[in-house]
């Protein structure tokens, strides 16, 4: 039976195509001339260039870390180029007529059209294509609303009390290797500013791409949600299939003010390399979030793809009565690595914290969930309640989970569940028995498993999450 | 409709079925009793092919084909159904969403359309009320934190659903109160007909008071060791196995 498992995980990837679109890209190296340079092309105020220079010289005296269960050969930083954007886009195209039709061709195969009658209705979309935003749709309707979603270099330039109010106010510039990495060279993301007391009236999604060879995507992503706001945001990646690894090293923030809310999705899914472990991304991503008073974060991931993925999505709570939630399913199969999980930082009274996070390993993968929940001494009556499952699919896989606590509240309450289960035998047989080929037993199986976070996806998302389930569990049953 | 000859077959180098010969057909209903052990079980996973279950002798025919060549999941969608002895969970998948992919693999196995939803919700709406389980049977995961009685009426609704041609029921009746039993036995009557087959495994002739059976063989050993008519089941009631070794003996 675990050998047709087995076959019904030969990996599938759909979105490793690889788009021929002229590009200017960097030579390959790190240097304060190259962050100069990323600056200039940018045309960025002079603050933020001297902000990225400051985070470059915390990054060199930095280590890589090596606490995670991840095992990879070091990366060589001079051998990545930190920018390459499509020609096209050298002289700002002003409306989609203008993009060129290869970008947006590529989009459309990763089904995200990006005309915005042939959109999802409700969505409304920014798309990044290696180091620059190509395109962000619904722009008129957000605006209306007063709502800002715009690419982050535009917003430097359009809304800089903002930016320089809220970039690194989340996750300061030199927070960690990759943070401060980041910080020096991210080259473009998405600014979104939703103000007082407005309701999003579209869902807000960015959809990231890698395309050009031995680049790094280092994109930078600021959400402020304002007193009494919502928004729920989306956020989706793909890249082509190549031997070399490539890294991706994002930065997101997330600002919710007094009674705000913020719904964070993300299904990731960068190319895992191939069964031998080699090419795939290696992602490496700091998402964090600060929730004032009665404020609401929720991160909600499906992470299927990367050859290596390290992120640990979080919440500070500083506020009384704030709420943070992290809903994930990490699916790691072949040679992948996934070390992932989130902090829940209880500051304020009363916070309340939920973490549910599946794993699911196949094949020779490792999966480790790292969560820490931390009871400030002025957490009168937090709460967290953590639920941590692996599913195991074959037995040469594996599932690993270092839950971290500090309560330094007595009053404070921390619960903690975990389970680790397989896809038996006989449940494989029960699928059989009733007609459903091995692929779909496992899809299903798999699908039952992550139902609690699937749940929490827009609809939409929900849909693709479980049809990305289901393609990277494809594969030829004999 | 079923042609079982001399069959033989081993789990983990251990041989059960030791040359099992048993032919049915369309519209028969066999009932298979025999003490713990023989072999039933193993009968019915062999026929549906299961995996690690070896055949290493004889020969099995369905409807003209050969059953051992085929995948489990073509073996299901050719018409054979197994209901388990003891039907396991799939947590977080409910009743509803497995049994409409299980119904439309079968029809298109059939080269039929697959239902809508709305289509499908009204036949399983009628199954769930067929065998007495609350609706919300259909909304919950498939045997999750079912209790014994419900699992077994929940196999027979998978029954009535599906519309097999051989259906294998492995102890069916065994841990169900009475009224269980009574509403168990109902759905398997209603699916009598000139062309569906059963295969009944019970320990108890109560069963078969309800689902009168043409045949009934006693296997032991792994082999159907005597064959006779209804009241067969009476003697075993009465008698128990303890004849068995003497026949063995007797035989051997
Ligand atoms: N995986 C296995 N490894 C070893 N022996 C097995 C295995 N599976 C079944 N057996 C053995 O095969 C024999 C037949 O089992 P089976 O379940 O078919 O019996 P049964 O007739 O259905 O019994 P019961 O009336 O108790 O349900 C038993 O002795 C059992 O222990
Ligand atoms: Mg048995």
């Amino acid at each position: 039976m675990s050998e047709q498992i087995e076959q019904a995980l030969a990996r599938k990837y759909e979105a490793g195509f690889v788009s021929n679109v002229e590009s200017e890209t960097f030579a390959a190296g790190l240097d304060e001339e190259v962050i100069r340079k990323i600056s200039a092309m940018k045309n960025e105020p002079q603050w933020l260039l001297e902000w990225r220079l400051k985070a470059f010289e915390s990054w060199q005296k930095m280590e890589e870390p090596e606490w995670a269960h991840l095992h990879y050969a070091k990366i060589d930083y001079q051998a990545i180029s930190y920018y390459s954007a499509p020609k096209s886009m050298k002289d700002k195209p002003k409306s989609l007529d203008e993009v060129d039709p290869e970008l947006l061709r590529t989009y459309e195969k990763l089904g995200i059209p990006l005309y915005e009658q042939q959109m999802l209705a409700g969505v409304a979309v920014d798309a990044v294509f290696d180091s620059v935003s190509v395109v962000t749709t619904f722009r008129e309707k957000l605006e209306e609303a007063g709502v800002i979603f715009c690419s982050i270099s535009e917003a430097v330039h359009r809304f800089p009390d903002l930016v320089k109010k809220y970039l690194g106010s989340v996750v300061p510039r030199s927070d960690n290797y990759f943070a401060a990495l980041n910080s020096a060279v991210f080259t473009d993301g998405s600014f979104v500013y939703i103000p007082k007391g407005v309701r999003s009236p579209m869902e807000l999604s960015t959809y990231f791409r890698i395309n050009e060879q031995n680049t790094g995507q280092f994109e930078r992503t600021l959400i402020v949600a304002d007193e009494g706001s919502y928004v729920s945001y989306l956020e989706g990646c793909t890249a082509p299939q190549r031997d070399e690894n490539q890294l991706h090293a994002a930065v997101v923030e997330l600002v919710a003010l007094d009674n705000a809310k913020i719904k964070y999705s993300t299904v990731q899914n960068w190319y895992p390399g191939d069964e031998n472990g080699k090419g795939g991304i290696y992602n490496f991503v700091t998402k964090r979030g600060i929730c004032h008073t009665n404020a609401h974060i929720s991160w909600t991931q499906v992470e299927t793809g990367s050859a290596i993925t390290w992120k640990y999505p979080s919440c500070i709570l500083k506020g009384d009565n704030s709420v943070g939630e992290f809903y994930s399913v990490a699916l790691a199969r072949g040679k992948q690595q996934a070390d992932t999980g989130t902090k829940m930082i209880h500051l304020g009274k009363n916070t309340k914290s939920t973490i549910i996070s599946k794993g699911i390993s196949a094949g020779d993968a490792n999966n480790a969930y790292r969560g820490l929940v931390q009871m400030g001494p002025n957490a009168e009556g937090a709460r967290n309640f953590t639920q941590c499952d692996s599913l195991l699919i074959g037995d040469q896989c594996g599932a690993h989970t270092f839950p971290y606590i500090e309560s330094r509240n007595p009053s404070a309450i921390v619960e903690h569940e975990a389970t680790t289960s397989k896809v038996s035998d006989e449940q494989m047989f029960l699928c059989q028995q009733r007609g459903l080929d091995p692929e779909k037993a496992v899809s299903m199986i798999v699908n039952g498993f992550c139902k609690e976070v699937f749940k929490e996806l827009p609809m939409e998302f929900a849909v693709e999450a479980g049809k990305l389930l289901e393609i990277s569990l494809e594969g030829s049953v004999g | 409709m079923l042609k079982i000859q001399n069959l033989h077959a081993k789990v983990e180098d251990k041989t059960i079925l030791k040359g099992l010969s048993l032919d049915i057909k369309p519209g028969e209903v066999h009932a298979i009793m025999g003490p713990n052990g023989a072999g039933k079980s193993t009968l019915g996973y062999v026929l549906s092919g299961r995996d690690g279950y070896e055949v290493t002798d004889g020969q099995v025919e369905l409807n003209g084909q050969d059953l051992l060549e085929q995948e489990t999941e073509e073996r299901a969608r050719a018409g054979l159904f197994l209901a388990f002895q003891y039907p396991v969970e799939i947590p977080g998948v409910s009743n509803m969403e497995f049994m409409k992919e299980s119904v439309n693999a079968m029809r298109e196995a059939r080269g039929q359309e697959p239902l809508s939803a709305a289509e499908f919700l009204k036949k399983a709406k009628e199954a769930c009320k067929q065998v007495h389980l609350p609706l919300d049977f259909l909304k919950r995961g498939v045997n999750e934190g079912f209790s014994g009685g419900e699992k077994k009426r929940n196999e027979i609704m998978q029954m009535i659903l599906l519309e097999p041609t051989l259906c294998i029921l492995d102890e069916s009746d065994s841990g169900l109160d009475i009224d269980a039993l009574q509403v168990v036995a109902d759905g398997v009557n209603s699916q009598r007909s000139p062309e569906r087959s059963f295969i009944v495994v019970t320990h108890y002739q109560r069963l078969l008071d309800y689902i009168k059976p043409d045949f009934v063989h006693i296997l032991a050993d792994g082999k159907i060791v005597k064959s006779g008519d209804a009241s067969l089941a009476l003697e075993v009631e009465k008698e128990g196995y303890a004849w068995l070794g003497e026949a063995q003996e007797a035989g051997a």
